[in-house]
């Protein structure tokens, strides 16, 4: 048995050795660097672009502008194709623009011997624009001239959905409620990934080659296709060990211009790396946006109609588009029921502000920062146990979502929220520090989570994996999913060895990804791939088991053998028959019937089921200085059978570093007038150190899930998504302070606390 | 890959002043913690560095009839583990250890801190504190100045042309019987930049119910680090209460001058001079052995 066990990472030696290859590490010499003119402006137009100077440079291979690229628009979200054009993904940007739509937009590329030359050659191309006003927030984005022609008032869409079959308004008639309204609001905020997005490209026999650190090659693939107006097909693209991407990488980024770079000047191998400040402001964001909740509640603590609306700021271009407001938006009947009505609207506006994108969370974290803190305020206006409001409208086990039938099959969110009280001395905190004075308090607060695995059936879910028998009894795994530090290859390696029988030393996992060698899988997002990648694993493994123990029958001329264990091919009463090895030997080599044994599989899937979990804090603030001290945090998760507790905690761990800067500290902040970013780098830009960051509690309620290939369940977003309402909520809890508004700085803070008079 | 276009490696004071003297626009490079970072911001393009880092007469700490001497060369880690400064200047200490993390403070030097001419330089309010002077050599020798003066403006420091930082003098009388701390306020605990930091020295009488003398200095409290004269000067002598803290809170307020930008507003900035002064005069006057009465 290897589920379940802390079996070390698969790629721990290689990577703290620093022996693991990332992309850069794998540039060939000779490489040409291309790098990226942006524009200085937010909104307007390139008029005229003068490369006269530039190309004078010594070094300077060639210099590209907006005026020069293919006229094809093309979408770049991670999202699997779709063979009916009413799902596509929106196409609104060239492989460079002269339309300018956000302070730092591509419009002209230089290619040059190495990096200085190119970079001073970026200094020396004259731009003319024609300039209009930065639209900025949603408000002035709705009033201003559309930014791409396509969306008056800048509206990319606005949807809405209904619960109950009546409105919030005809809830309210013959229901005796009290009503509570809150607005709340959520920054704007970058993954950070370790890796700054790099990748190279070449030609070779009639293909152009990208190797790239991304986290969905195959997608990368299928864009590059369409943006440069060739069959896929003739495109092959590499991922190598990455370093991190937490959805940023689940965009299609700079491939496509690489790729076309690169071809233009005759195959040539061109690199393209990002600064730390491209990968702040040229990558992709997590989405602010401004959350309205009005709800009319019974007065024994029934939600009995809720009304929210939603405003999603997109930034210039559609990237993930509407889709990431709307999982946050289905968020808000599946989080808690209304007994008669729920009513969600919500909205996503194009902006002049960088483009925002998938986050771990893909709009969660929002969206349950405003539910929760929504619902802390509402259990202190009834004078309700807020822990009780939480568990009379919760979701269930049993819970079937009314509008995309995403089940929750398991359910241990009240053992969950039991656990973590009892950690914390939830209760009895809660009230003592309901009453405190003095600059110095103390606060606990608490938040839940639910959260879907897979995308199905909003989106399709597929993967693919092939496995091959190595002479020597080893297996080769071969899977389409991508490994991007969160440990997919370690768990699919323990996976391959639960159902072979082969043991995990004996199973080398390809942790790069070829799209011309490694079957299909959309990528790794969401928290899909040990539900659904986990699923082709285990149907392939099933597949190689069989013609293992096929073979072996065929050697020992019956039809003993049934099983497979600690290599050992088994009878019906497990006695050894015959080692893996050797019949792996015979079958490459014998004279008769060699057969080269191999498997591969698809997994379509079409189920899903919801995780659930909380966070419970204790801080201590200092009122007069504004800064907030984490002393004790937990979070408790229900995402089925854990498949390695150790990569599982790094998971949380990381998870949960995350939610507490969301909740504290990071906030891209840009100036209002010209929409330049004012803290686009690793200073400016409060993402915590390991001083920041508090010791970290976590526990896991198990409970096998039956639709999971293992029992398992989504982990690998989810913790990040209670942490920032939860601390909001302990705040709250120290001064009877509602704060609406993430991140808590320093500042933000003092105001309040010195508005109401408490210092 | 950075835009140089020479580098020159001096091994003595006199090399360097040579160097500096003859060419006029290079760039002084010790432990590179800023220069490196201009460089890569394109902020020195064509550069001309002149390495000092190499230079022995400038490097160590050195104790001279109780006068301590720390050479500009002297890296953060050297002077947070130095048992001179452990000893006799703890607070200078605890400064240097705000400041970024290890590995900046493993290649930063002091001297690097002062002549960069940054208000928020972790050490320079404290050493405004110690009253540190500078030694300043030069084409025609060397002259000793008050850090306080060497400060002119944002990243503008009394040096001329040829000359450079060759000593930082904090005298016995300085520091003898002087109790201080200094307090970094960020937003974050390393790696970070001060939102304002502030630094207190204060000596007590033998009774240590009064304050004998007391020197506030700030970093980001104005353009560039500054010290708070007029304060001092009302708290010399007074008696230690709650009172006098209060008083010397508020009295900062007219001598420090913050503004406004993305990273904080000047009325939270003032906020933090007051509260910081009283709350690091605290700790100062507890470490002297004082007790604050009620």
């Amino acid at each position: 048995m290897t589920i379940g066990k802390n079996i070390p990472r698969v790629d721990a030696f290689d990577k703290v050795t620093g022996r693991a290859k990332y992309a850069d590490d794998l540039v060939p010499t000779g490489t040409l660097i291309a790098k990226v003119l942006h524009s200085t402006i937010a909104n307007g137009l390139v008029k005229k672009i003068d490369t006269s100077k530039a190309k004078q440079v010594p070094g300077v291979i060639e210099v590209f502008t907006c005026f020069d690229v293919p006229d094809i628009v093309f979408p770049t979200a991670g999202h699997p194709w779709s063979t009916n054009i009413a799902n596509h993904d929106i196409a609104d940007r060239k492989l460079l623009n002269t339309r300018v739509r956000y302070y730092g937009d591509d419009i002209a590329v230089v290619v040059a011997e190495n990096e200085l030359t190119a970079t001073e050659a970026l200094k020396l191309i004259e731009v003319e624009y024609e300039e209009y006003t930065p639209l900025l927030t949603i408000e002035d984005a709705m009033n201003g001239d559309a930014l791409h022609e396509e969306y008056p008032n800048n509206i990319l869409a606005s949807t809405k959905y209904n619960v109950g079959g009546v409105s919030f308004e005809e809830a309210l008639e013959n229901n005796d409620v009290k009503i509570f309204e809150d607005e709340f609001e959520v920054p704007t905020v970058q993954h950070c990934f370790m890796e700054n997005p790099n990748s190279y490209a070449y030609m070779e026999s009639g293909k152009i080659v990208v190797v790239t650190s991304t986290q969905i090659p195959h997608i990368v693939r299928r864009v590059i296709g369409q943006a440069l107006d060739i069959p896929w097909g003739q495109v092959r693209v590499i991922k190598p060990y990455i370093g991190g991407g937490f959805g940023a990488k689940q965009d299609v980024l700079y491939e496509p211009l690489n790729a076309w770079v690169s071809k233009m000047l005759g195959g040539k191998c061109v690199k393209l790396e990002l600064t730390r400040e491209e990968g702040f402001i040229n990558t992709r964001v997590r989405h602010a946006m401004k959350i309205h909740i009005k709800s009319a509640v019974s007065e024994n603590g029934r939600l009995i109609a809720r009304k929210v609306k939603m405003f999603s700021n997109q930034g210039g271009y559609a990237s993930h588009g509407h889709s990431v407001v709307a999982g946050a938006a289905h968020v808000v009947k599946q989080l808690y029921q209304d007994e008669v009505a729920t009513d969600v609207e919500f909205t996503t506006v194009f902006t002049n502000l960088p483009v925002a994108g998938a986050m771990r969370g893909y709009g969660v974290p929002q969206i349950t920062f405003a539910l929760e803190a929504h619902m802390e305020n509402v259990a202190k206006e009834m004078n309700f146990d807020n822990i009780e409001l939480r568990k009379i409208n919760m979701i269930k086990e049993g819970f079937v979502d009314p509008l995309n039938s995403i089940p929750s099959l398991t359910n241990e969110l009240d053992q969950c929220i039991e656990i973590g009280a009892k950690h914390l001395n939830f209760r009895e905190k809660h009230k003592k520090y309901s009453n405190q004075e003095g600059h110095i308090r103390k606060g606990v607060g608490c938040a839940i989570f639910s959260y879907k695995t897979g995308v199905y059936p909003i989106s399709l879910e597929t993967a693919s994996c092939r496995m091959i028998l190595n002479q020597d009894g080893s297996i080769q795994v071969q899977v389409g999913a991508t490994e991007i530090g969160q440990g997919a290859d370690t768990v699919f390696t323990q996976m391959a060895a639960e159902i072979t029988g082969i043991t995990y030393d004996k199973v080398y996992i390809m942790s790069a990804q070829d799209t011309d060698v490694t079957p299909y899988d959309s990528g790794a997002y969401a928290s899909r791939q040990t539900y659904v990648s986990g699923h082709a694993v285990k149907k392939c493994g099933l597949e190689l088991k069989q013609k293992i123990l096929d073979y072996a029958n065929y050697l020992k001329e019956s039809e003993i053998a049934v099983d497979i264990k600690e290599n050992h091919v088994l009878d019906k009463d497990g006695n050894k028959i015959i080692h893996v090895s050797e019949v792996a030997l015979e079958s490459f080599y014998h004279r008769e019937n060699s057969k080269h044994i191999a498997a591969e599989a698809t997994h379509h899937c079409d189920t899903n089921t919801i995780s659930h979990g909380t966070t419970f804090v204790e801080i201590e603030v200092d009122l007069k200085l504004g800064l907030v001290k984490i002393l004790d945090i937990i979070n408790v998760h229900d995402s089925g059978t854990i498949i390695n507790p150790k990569t599982a905690l790094g998971q949380v761990h990381g998870g949960m570093s995350m939610g507490i800067a969301y909740a504290l500290s990071e906030e891209l902040l840009f100036n209002p007038k010209t929409g330049e970013a004012y803290n686009g780098d690793l200073l400016g830009y409060k993402i915590p150190t390991s001083l920041d960051s508090p010791d970290i509690s976590c526990k896991f309620v198990e409970k096998y899930d039956p639709s999971g290939p293992f029992g398992n369940k989504a982990l690998g977003e989810p913790p990040t998504v209670p942490v920032a309402p939860a601390i909001r909520n302990a705040l709250f809890n120290a001064t009877g302070i509602k704060y609406n508004q993430i991140p808590l700085t320093p500042e933000r803070i003092f105001n309040k606390v010195k508005d109401k008079g408490l210092i | 890959m950075y835009n140089i276009k020479k580098m020159y490696n001096a091994e003595t004071i006199s090399d360097a002043v040579k160097f500096l003297t003859d060419n006029e626009d290079a760039k002084i490079i010790a432990g590179g913690s800023d220069v490196l970072i201009e460089l890569r911001h394109g902020k020195l393009p064509n550069a001309t560095l002149l390495n000092i880092r190499d230079i022995k007469e400038m490097q160590g700490i050195e104790l001279i009839n109780e006068d301590i001497i720390i050479k500009p060369l002297s890296t953060f880690t050297e002077i947070a583990e130095n048992q001179i400064i452990q000893e006799r200047i703890p607070m200078l200490a605890e400064a240097v250890n705000t400041v970024g993390g290890p590995q900046v403070r493993n290649i930063g030097t002091i001297g690097g801190n002062i002549c960069n001419g940054i208000t928020s330089a972790d050490s320079a309010s404290t050493l405004f504190t110690l009253d540190a002077e500078l030694e300043i050599t030069g084409p025609d020798g060397t002259r000793n100045i008050h850090i306080k003066d060497f400060y002119i403006w944002v990243a503008e420091v009394d040096l001329k042309q040829g000359e450079l930082l060759t000593k930082i003098i904090i005298k016995k009388e300085s520091y003898e019987n002087y109790f201080g701390h200094y307090y970094k306020y960020a937003k974050r605990n390393a790696m970070d930049i001060a939102i304002q930091g502030c630094a207190v020295n204060c000596k007590l009488s033998d009774d240590k119910t009064k304050l004998e003398n007391v020197r506030i200095g700030f970093g980001v409290g104005g353009p560039i680090p500054l010290r708070c004269f007029e304060t001092e000067n009302k708290a010399k002598g007074k008696l230690i209460n709650n009172e006098l803290i209060d008083e010397i809170g508020k009295s900062v307020l007219e001598e420090v001058n913050p503004r406004t930008s993305w990273k904080a507003t000047k009325e939270f900035r003032l906020h933090l001079a007051q509260e910081l002064s009283k709350r690091v005069l605290r700790e100062a006057i507890e470490r002297a052995g004082g007790h604050i009465n009620d």
